[in-house]
């Protein structure tokens, strides 16, 4: 398996071909998607992408850390963290497209 | 905010393209972030995060009803991990 890493040019690029617009505006699309995407998050809403999948906030508690290389206790800051929960459609298309 | 929340966001600031295009638009990006992991690559967006795929080995798993040994498989499953911009974001930072 030799990965390759896609960036929002070729997201662009396919938004390119699938629909007649320009590149830079096929761009511009795919940067307000994930735009959006973003804010709805940081305002603490759910992101729910049919059979894609699930971005959710969640609010994680305060707790003591230790550095593990020194063995020095560090404080950790309550947070909020994101999470995504993959579709059964991704998670089926993702196993079934790596195997073997 | 769900998949057509999305669209009609995208479509009420776009309003020169067809609501079927910006579905069509919006649709595209998602199926080439799983297309991509399907093929084992890596999607990274900057600033929002990059997905890409785990190899779970094979184990011995147990029937957690029967106590029975079951094996278990490797496969692989999706993965996300959040762009550095947007958990700052997210902690107000």
């Amino acid at each position: 398996m030799t990965a390759k890493t896609l960036t929002r040019m070729d997201l662009s690029e396919a938004v390119f071909r699938e629909v007649g617009l320009s590149r830079n505006e096929s761009a511009t699309l795919v940067e307000d998607v994930l735009q959006h995407m973003s804010d709805a998050l940081v305002s603490g809403e759910t992101v729910k992408i049919s059979s894609f999948g699930t971005f959710s906030v969640r609010d994680k508690a305060a707790r003591v850390g230790r550095n593990p290389k020194t063995g020095e206790e560090v404080p950790i800051h309550p947070r909020r963290v994101l999470t995504f929960r993959p579709s059964h459609l991704m998670k089926d298309r993702v196993a079934a497209g790596n195997k073997g | 905010m769900i998949r057509s929340e999305l669209i009609q966001k995208i479509a009420d600031e776009n309003p020169h393209l067809y609501q079927r295009d910006v579905e069509r638009i919006v649709n595209t990006i998602f199926e080439e972030i799983i297309d991509a992991m399907s093929r084992g690559d890596r999607v990274e967006l900057r600033g929002f995060g990059a997905f890409s795929v785990k190899k779970r080995d094979s184990r011995t798993g147990r029937n957690p009803r029967t106590g029975e040994s079951v094996e278990v498989e490797e496969k692989f499953v999706p993965f996300f991990k959040t762009g550095k911009l947007l958990r700052d974001r997210l902690n107000g930072k």
